[in-house]
């Protein structure tokens, strides 16, 4: 009897790192990532990526027009554009990913604890974050920086990522407070607290991890928010003081005087700007699409 | 609909009243001192006694304790007195009216521009779902979310400037006095805040018709061979109205308070070049009532929506 060697081939799909899949299904938000990634680096290495120190004061180049020494030109003080937008992204970052950690978790927390214990507290913290909703956001932001004023640490206004942070809480609150409310109804909770666990245990080992795909977009999404609250801020004076270089500061002030003699003043920090919050909107889309497409921001 | 309406009245109070609490005693932790930003402002340091700033003070009711002005703001509110400007001395209610003309009417031109341009191409993005037009209306409305509406204003103005030497003027020309005039000043503006909001409205239109025609009706209307450009016009997007209408509304009661910047930008004397400045001043009966006027339109804004819904869906019925 022959015995015909049988063999089979078959092929396991190859395990693809999600941040890779990401990149695959989404290329648009990869693009986004990409320009986001981009930014932290010239921010993270701002001393090097530079072409000038961003304070230096040159009263003999005011004003030029972009050129080969100065690629987009100096401003008022002579100082150079392209090197402070590139600080500027230093700004931008810092503020918007702090804001944007701190008005998420806050929310967050607020939501989940609101949910989970429900009945009267639930409806006393419903109650604030309804007054804190009917305020506009950028009404709300200038009422904070005005009552806290300024208070610098290591170079980052505290009290400016407050003021941001502030608005996003009720809005945060009340997506992670919806996807909590379903959660707790859940068989597994009930058999959580039928074996005694403290109520801690269960927010934090049964709940939490299942309102991280509403968390993460959201703290996306609020990074773009924070940048343009920043710039708004500043723009108007409220926000980041001088020298520290900061995309709205850079179009307040003396850049409204320059308009026909250095429209450069104008057009970049606003397409620094743009950009940034597009990056970030672009990534925070697709990541809702790929983890939750249902929720609405 | 008589008892959800007075019941949605009822529910506004503790919400407004929450917002008074918050803002008058917030202003109150305020570093600035009003009378002190108003004399020693101008004077330039300690040149005025201590007698004159508590004259000063008990003058401007500042020397009484928090809840007697508290309650005499509030008291004088529910008789419709909203307090003088510690800074102008002016009545409260007229610095805001004299300007709420403005604010109005650059939010409602908003609103026209962004409603005419977000309904079709909300529609056309969805219908033609990850087309080159879909895809190429999802750029121009993300971008609108990017682009900051105050640069989008610089960038006009620098164009209008450049181009037809045009300067954002200094006096505001009312409707009522110069049509052509008024509208020639305000449509840049209201363009420059019109992008990000029918962008923002434009998004909403698009996954609110993506989702109508998932419904049943919508298979039925094909299937009895109504046309698609009925299907859509008659059956689709009259009922992915509805979420549209609530950002929409959401959005104008924005721009009444959040103009802010870009009032700034076109050097219009609104609501919101007003309420910076009475903050820069320290102006606490000023911030006060205008932020609980903000509040309130914000509130009503979103009362209005709940009673559209019932309008545009019969199938909603309060009780």
């Amino acid at each position: 009897m022959n015995t015909a060697a049988i063999t089979i081939t078959y092929k396991v799909p190859a395990r693809r790192h999600p941040v890779l899949l990401f990149m695959t299904q989404q290329p648009l938000g990869a693009a986004g990532l990409v320009v986001i990634v981009l930014m932290g680096v010239c921010a993270a290495f701002a001393q090097w990526v530079s072409p000038y120190d961003p304070l230096t004061v040159d009263y003999g180049g005011m004003l030029a027009p972009p050129a080969a020494g100065h690629w987009l030109g100096t401003d008022s003080f002579g100082r150079d554009v392209l090197s402070r937008i590139i600080y500027g992204a230093r700004t931008a970052l810092a503020i918007g990913f702090i804001a944007s950690f701190l008005g998420c978790t806050a929310g967050a927390v607020i939501g989940v604890a609101s949910a989970y214990f429900g009945g009267k507290i639930d409806l006393f913290i419903q109650g604030v974050m309804d007054v804190l909703l009917s305020f506009p956001i950028i009404v709300l932001a200038i009422t904070v920086v005005a009552v806290l004023g300024n208070f610098v640490v290591l170079g980052i206004d505290v009290n400016l990522i407050i003021a941001i942070s502030v608005p996003m809480l009720p809005r945060v609150e009340r997506v992670v407070r919806a996807s909590a409310l379903a959660i707790r109804e859940l068989p597994y909770i009930d058999a959580a607290r039928a074996a005694g666990y403290s109520h801690t245990r269960i927010i934090f080992r049964h709940i939490v991890p299942n309102v991280t795909a509403p968390y993460l977009i959201l703290l996306t999404a609020f990074v773009a928010q924070a940048i343009l609250a920043e710039a708004s801020l500043s723009f108007l004076g409220l926000g980041v003081t001088e020298p520290t270089p900061s995309w709205g500061l850079m179009l307040s002030g003396a850049a409204a005087d320059f308009y026909q003699q250095a429209p450069w003043m104008i057009v970049y920090p606003g397409i620094a700007i743009s950009l940034g919050v597009f990056a970030f909107n672009l990534f925070g889309d697709s990541l809702r699409d790929w983890l939750d497409p249902k929720i609405k921001l | 609909m008589l008892r959800f309406v007075a019941h949605r009245i009822l529910l506004m109070i503790p919400t407004l009243l929450g917002v008074a609490v918050l803002v008058f005693f917030m202003l109150r932790l305020m570093p600035g001192d009003p009378v002190a930003t108003m004399l020693l402002g101008d004077a330039g340091g300690a040149n005025i006694s201590k007698e004159i700033l508590d004259a000063e003070r008990a003058r401007l009711g500042l020397d009484r304790p928090l809840y007697v002005q508290f309650f005499k703001w509030m008291g004088g509110i529910l008789q419709g007195d909203f307090g003088v400007s510690m800074w102008t001395g002016q009545p409260v209610a007229y610095e805001i009216a004299i300007r709420l003309e403005l604010s109005l009417q650059v939010a409602i031109m908003a609103t026209i521009l962004a409603v005419l341009l977000a309904l079709p191409l909300g529609t056309l993005s969805a219908i033609f779902k990850d087309s080159w037009i879909d895809q190429s209306i999802r750029v121009f409305s993300i971008a609108g979310l990017a682009v900051p509406s105050f640069w989008l204003g610089m960038i006009v103005i620098l164009l209008l400037l450049s181009y037809f030497s045009w300067i954002p003027p200094l006096t505001f020309t009312s409707l009522a006095d110069d049509p052509w005039e008024n509208l020639s000043q305000l449509i840049w503006p209201a363009m420059a805040v019109g992008y990000r909001y029918s962008a923002v409205s434009t998004r909403m239109m698009r996954s609110s018709i993506l989702e109508v025609l998932q419904e049943d009706y919508i298979r039925t209307a094909r299937a009895k061979g109504v046309m698609e450009r009925l299907v859509v016009a008659r059956h689709a997007m009259r009922n992915a109205l509805l979420p549209v209408v609530t950002v929409i509304g959401l959005e104008f009661a924005f721009l009444i308070g959040g103009l802010v910047v870009t009032e700034q930008v076109f050097n219009l004397n609104g609501i919101g070049r007003l309420f910076v400045q009475a903050v820069a001043r320290s102006d606490f009966t000023m911030i006060q009532s205008l932020v609980l006027l903000v509040s309130v339109f914000f509130v009503l804004i979103n009362f209005v929506i709940d009673l559209l819904y019932a309008f545009l869906d019969p199938r909603i019925r309060y009780r």
